[in-house]
């Protein structure tokens, strides 16, 4: 197990970098340019559907500016060939291809903000590095030699001093000293965060400020790879590489385009014989339209919005893969403390010995946690408080503060009485120094202490001595480690997902088996040490599950590697963070959830948008079949089932509509389709309603209405 | 009796009795390619051809002995083809000519059965028992042969072999297919169809008309005809002939014998992989498929075009009258549902929309129920392309029945599909795209000018590369252009998607198992069989509306 987790869990302040992800015209307006850089073939040759429509473009460009000097040469009986039909096919096919970059720009656009305000505090400073330094004999540098170098220029394993008030110039670790250290521009989180060399949180970051103290920081990076380098790259997806279900979702794509072509090039041949023949751009245009062009335009906008999405979530995740793993993830693990449980126990109930009544364990306790500085304490306080018992500070008593040897903690007042509350046996010995106590207390102080144990909590027994130094036990106040609110419920729609919670904690079985009763984990693993926890990984992913976890310790980091999704915490180690996948900029253990449902979500939008795209081409090629054969076979208009206006209208409405219809689900592409956790059937049910029938659905009735309006035009 | 009545009584004997076979037949093949018993007979054979029964193949492996075991095939038909005139038993026929031998060699290795010649006319009793049957049993054993390497990759863990090839085929031959066609040969005999080695009788009618009474050991060859889907017939009539198919009940069996095999495949699959309701969400996909083809052919053939087929009460025209209406689109339905191919009317003088129906048929890509084998391989392809789909959606990288579906297992699957369309389609554009060969298609080869004409060419190409096997029987196909065409299509047409079948075999055997959790895409629900219903229609049906249009739906929607 790693150290207590520090950072308060529960509520996460709201951070700078969590820009409002509203989708405006505007937005839309300023990505054209980049849009328009994106129509390079060399670019565009990565996407194979929209690299046909492109070619497609071109080729219906060079038609319609030849048209007017070779006359009308294609010898088409059927298809409508005139000049402004052609022309409008091209424009529209162009504007195919520019709204699918558009959706890419925003998407990347949105990145790119990010990475603004990123690069903004990697600005350069001047590192006092140590020219010889001496681990042994001057572990603080203090007469060291130093030389001032740009901290582009350091390299792993250099060693520099920070003091306060300097940026820190790279990644590295503390080796000697502590400081509070400003992470805000990292984290977006205000309050300063201490550092010290050892232990858990000797991992420091370039660009964050030293507010205090004075430090050695060995770099533990490359010039250009530190951790603000890599998310600078990962939000802008410079260094975005296709995940592999993108790899298998295009092969898909491009098979299905490969199918069309094929389609399309084989019609002339046939409907020459039938004298039927089409005419070059109304080829293309069927081409265009069955090809899976809305998923095509889409695909990479929702694996950026994906990474974006997380990001905004303050969770950086070091490839794409780990947020698809994400998606996947079967069993979870959660850290009990922070995760499951406040870090804290909290005072739940004064149960008092018979015969003294509750008002008087509950002053005593309070008495004796008045100096308490620690979370416990003030809980006592404040559970007294709610049952209306307020004690004030009595003049003369000092107060005992907790320690190793005792285990107790309480008040001694001016007349000699004393209270004291703590471990049981401690306690009882305590009190027992003025004479045994009788059997039936010390068997029903016995009962409560099991009673509370069993349930997971920590009992704490309270005793008064009087100025005589005659001892009495109270009662026993049960210590609580309170379960967060709302876990339970989560934990039941996880499993509902098909995803196996385990609580790992470092308490004894019973406990441990009390709390995940509570919690309602479906499994826990107590006195867990490091290598079970590694174990149980292993023994997870032989069963063929996918594992995430948590971890900020530098044991945790074999374990964070180990797991198909390791987050690690931002305060932790450098060690952890390298081992894991991700990073909680927020440190908040629960978090994981949410990234399980950040990875569904991005796998969801893109089967949905595939579905739609497939189921889009029923109506797509009921509007241009009949428009292409029509004049030949007049019976064919039988399958003109929207009644469209005329043949070059028919064919331009879909074009357009296979066009606007990416604008439309731009929005949607960036946002993800709507995820709650569900059944996986009401899920699929749900997605298929909407995305498979509404995708056969829209485009008769988009089509329909554009033909209305294109109609109006004179000529078609 | 009217048509729907007689429709509904006999598609409800169909299913009644497909029910019944379902499990035991089902159950029995899985026990046959899974037990580790060989029979006395099986280990003298492997003994002879030199085969350790115990040791298993790589998929390459598996598939390099696939091929050389049917290129043996080809070339052993071809050449007994070439020297019949030696060979006993063979009417004094001569020896078949090299384009014709060598398209009816592909032909029958492939399963396909397509047949650009007249067996009466050309093929003697020992071609047709040591060449045609023998492959009529070898062929369909390949295809359960690859649907069982392939469930076998779906059912195992992490395993580098994906079974042994020779042994597949011995034991479907010896244990399917061989004791089910001689049950259905019996009962087939006495029933009427003829089983001799009677030459040909010449006869004078009382007109004075001269007539030829065939002989032949037809029974056999029928039953294993229809078990094995290969649809070849002993006469050119096929199944319209008395003495292949006698009766309207026989004619009802033999439908039966088609649709045994592969509809009691997907049964096996569901006991193979270790869930019983995966084999039902199969077999409901075909089963409805199949009966809404069937409905709806039947109404198109009921309704008829034109005033001709009105007074008769139906396009009778090239339908037996012994079967009526129901009883020819029931079998026509079925045979090109299944790659059987097998006819007992003429589709050629179906209504446009009707022979349109039977091409739509094998363009799904002979999946519901589809050949024996090919059929159960070809719509897991499908359903492994429509599980990646859906499987997206419900927020997982997909995986069927617990093998992840990634870019590998995608690929494959997605030019396994790519192909057949590919073969069809361009098949019949260069049928009219190069000069010559149009001369010859348009003047040699086509009973009928226009529209029909181009169906009759859509149709071979479609069969071919569906090996299906059935014709628009107006096409003369035994020109050149057709008889290398025809056998390039069927050859690619079958061989391809296999090897991309056993790719994927491989692919997913070496695939560790994903537990099923509640977050698993279930495949045996209504909402997965739907899905792969729409699947089918799209990726596989849409690809063809428009060479469709161009042919049977305006010749139909006049």
């Amino acid at each position: 197990m790693s150290t207590t987790l520090i950072t308060p869990t529960d509520s996460p302040l709201p951070s700078p970098r969590k820009v409002a992800s509203s989708f405006g015209v505007r937005q839309l307006i300023s990505s054209v340019p980049a849009a328009l850089r994106k129509l390079d073939p060399r670019f565009m040759w990565h996407n194979p559907v929209m690299f046909v429509v492109e070619i497609g473009a071109a080729l219906t460009t060079v038609l319609a500016i030849a048209q007017p000097f070779l006359g009308n040469t294609v010898h088409s009986s059927a298809s409508p060939t005139s000049l402004a039909f052609i022309w409008s096919i091209a424009v529209w096919l162009w504007l195919t291809v520019l709204f699918a970059n558009m959706a890419e720009a925003v998407a990347e656009g949105r990145g790119k903000a990010q990475a603004k305000s990123l690069r903004d505090s990697r600005t350069s400073t001047m590192a006092n590095r140590v020219t010889d330094y001496d681990e042994a004999g001057d572990a603080g540098a203090e007469r060291a030699d130093f030389v001032q170098i740009a901290s582009a220029d350091l390299t792993l394993g250099d060693t520099v001093v920070v003091t306060a008030g300097e940026l820190i110039p790279g990644d590295g670790d503390i080796i000697w000293g502590i400081a509070s250290v400003d992470e805000s521009a990292i984290t977006g989180e205000s309050a300063p965060v201490v550092r010290e060399s050892g232990g858990d949180r000797s991992a420091v970051t370039g660009g964050t400020r030293v507010l205090s103290d004075r430090i050695v920081v060995r770099i533990t990076s490359r010039p250009g790879e530190t951790f603000v380098d890599r998310m600078i790259k990962l939000v802008e997806g410079a260094s975005r590489q296709k995940t592999p279900n993108e790899i298998a979702l295009n092969i898909l794509l491009a098979s299905l385009t490969i199918i069309f072509v094929v389609v399309v090039l084989i019609i002339n041949p046939i409907a020459s014989y039938s004298n039927a023949a089409q005419s070059v751009p109304v080829l293309v245009a069927l081409l265009v339209c069955l090809i899976p062009t809305t998923i095509g335009a889409l695909l990479s906008a929702i694996g950026i919005a994906g990474m974006d999405r997380l990001v905004q979530h303050n969770v950086l995740a070091m490839s794409g893969r780990a947020v698809e793993a994400a998606g996947d993830v079967t069993t979870l693990l959660l850290d009990k403390t922070g995760t499951i449980t406040y870090g804290n126990r909290q005072a739940a109930e004064f149960s008092p010995i018979s015969g003294i009544a509750q008002r008087a364990l509950a002053e005593a306790a309070s008495a004796s946690s008045l100096s308490d500085p620690t979370p416990e304490g003030k809980s006592i306080l404040d559970l007294a408080l709610a049952q209306g018992v307020t004690i004030e500070e009595s003049v003369g008593s000092t107060a005992v503060p907790f320690s190793a040897q005792t285990r107790m903690s309480g008040v001694d007042y001016a007349d000699g009485s004393q209270v004291r509350k703590g471990a049981g046996s401690m306690v009882i010995s305590w009190v027992e120094e003025s004479g045994k106590l009788p059997a039936r207390i010390a068997a029903e102080i016995d009962a409560h202490v099991t009673r509370i144990a069993e349930a997971g909590g920590t009992p704490l027994v309270v005793a008064r001595r009087d100025s005589a130094g005659k001892g009495t036990v109270l009662g026993v106040v049960y210590l609580k480690d309170v379960v967060k609110t709302g876990l339970a419920a989560r934990f039941a729609d996880l499993r509902r997902m098909g995803i196996r919670t385990v609580m790992i904690t470092g308490d004894n079985p019973l406990t441990a088996k009390a709390i995940a009763a509570e919690a309602g984990v479906d499994d826990f693993l107590a006195e867990a040490t490091p290598e079970d926890k590694m174990e149980l990984i292993r023994k997870e992913q032989l069963g063929g599950n996918l594992v995430a976890m948590t971890g900020d310790g530098t044991n945790d980091a074999p374990a964070l590697a180990q797991a198909d999704v390791g987050v690690a915490m931002n305060t932790g180690t450098s060690a952890a963070k390298e081992a894991g996948n991700m990073v909680d900029l927020d440190s908040d253990p629960t978090k994981l959830i949410d990234i399980v449902g950040i990875g569904k979500q991005l796998l969801i939008t893109r089967g949905a948008l595939t579905t739609f795209s497939i189921a889009n081409d029923v109506a797509k090629y009921f509007a241009i079949i009949p428009a292409m054969f029509v004049a030949s076979y007049p019976g064919l208009r039988a399958l003109n089932f929207m009644q469209l206006h005329s043949p070059a209208s028919a064919i331009l409405s879909a074009v357009v509509f296979n066009a606007i219809i990416i604008i439309i689900l731009i929005p949607l592409s960036l946002r993800g389709v709507k995820y709650r956790p569900m059944s996986v059937s009401r899920i699929l049910g749900r997605n298929l309603c909407i995305y498979g029938v509404g995708g056969l659905i829209a485009p008769f009735i988009g089509i329909k209405l554009i033909d209305l309006v294109i109609s109006l035009i004179p000529g078609f | 009796m009217n048509n729907t009545w007689l429709f509904i009584l006999q598609i409800l004997t169909l299913i009644v009795v497909l029910g019944l076979i379902y499990r035991p037949l089902g159950d029995y093949m899985a026990h046959v390619y899974t037990t580790e018993k060989n029979l006395r007979v099986e280990r003298g054979f492997y003994r002879l051809i030199g085969v350790d029964s115990a040791s298993e193949q790589t998929w390459p492996v598996y598939l390099r002995s696939l091929l050389a075991f049917s290129l043996i095939g080809v070339l052993f038909v071809y050449l007994i083809q070439r020297i019949q005139e030696w060979l006993p038993l063979s009417l004094g026929l001569p020896p078949v000519e090299q384009g014709l031998a060598w398209n009816t060699a592909i032909s029958f290795v492939t399963n396909t059965n397509w047949q650009s010649y007249s067996p009466e006319l050309t093929m003697g009793y020992a071609v047709q028992i040591a060449g045609l049957a023998v492959q009529n049993f070898a062929s369909a054993a390949v295809g359960i042969a690859v649907a069982i390497a392939l469930v076998r990759g779906l059912s195992r863990r992490k395993s580098l072999t994906i079974g042994n090839f020779w042994v597949d085929v011995t034991r479907g031959i010896l244990r399917i297919l061989l004791p089910l066609s001689i049950v259905a040969a019996v009962i087939l005999i006495v029933s009427g169809v003829i089983q001799n080695f009677n030459p040909f009788e010449h006869y004078t009618t009382i007109t004075g008309a001269n007539g030829v009474i065939p002989g032949g050991p037809v029974a056999s060859q029928e039953a294993i005809k229809e078990i094995g889907t290969n649809g070849g017939g002993f006469f050119n009539a096929n199944s319209a002939h008395p003495f292949e198919n006698p009766l309207p009940w026989t004619s009802l069996f033999e439908i039966v014998l088609m649709l045994a095999i592969p509809f009691a495949l997907p049964r096996t699959f569901g006991r193979m992989v270790g869930d019983n309701r995966q084999g039902y969400a199969v077999l409901s996909v075909m089963g409805l498929f199949w009966i809404a083809s069937a409905a709806l052919l039947t109404w198109l053939e009921s309704v008829g075009s034109g005033t001709a087929s009105q007074l008769a009460g139906g396009a009778m025209e090239g339908k037996e009258v012994r079967f009526g209406i129901v009883g020819s689109t029931l079998f026509g339905t079925s045979s090109t549902l299944t790659s059987t191919g097998a006819v007992n009317s003429m589709h050629d003088s179906f209504t446009s929309l009707g022979g349109g129906l039977a091409i739509l048929n094998m363009m799904l890509g002979e999946v519901a129920p589809g050949g024996v084998g090919s059929g159960l391989y070809g719509i897991l392809m499908v359903a492994v392309v429509a599980v990646f789909v859906a499987g997206l959606m419900v927020g997982r990288t997909p995986e069927y029945l617990g093998k992840k579906l990634g870019a590998r297992e995608i690929k494959l699957a997605s030019i396994y599909i790519l192909i057949t369309p590919t073969i069809v389609l361009l098949g019949t554009a260069l049928s009219f795209a190069i000069p010559a060969v149009e001369a010859s298609v348009t003047g040699t080869s086509m009973a009928n000018t226009g529209l029909h004409g181009y169906s009759e060419v859509l149709y071979a190409f479609t069969s071919a590369g569906n090996n299906n096997g059935s014709a628009f029987a107006g096409l003369t196909a035994s020109t050149p252009w057709f008889d290398t065409a025809l056998g390039v299509a069927m050859l690619l047409g079958r061989f391809l998607p296999i090897v991309f079948v056993l790719a994927l075999a491989g692919s997913f055997g070496a695939q560790d198992r994903v537990p099923v959790t509640a977050g698993t895409l279930p495949t045996h629900r209504p909402q997965f069989i739907g899905l792969l219903i729409g699947t089918i229609i799209i990726v596989s049906a849409l690809t063809y509306l428009p060479v469709l249009a161009l042919g049977p739906l305006a010749e139909g929607l006049k």
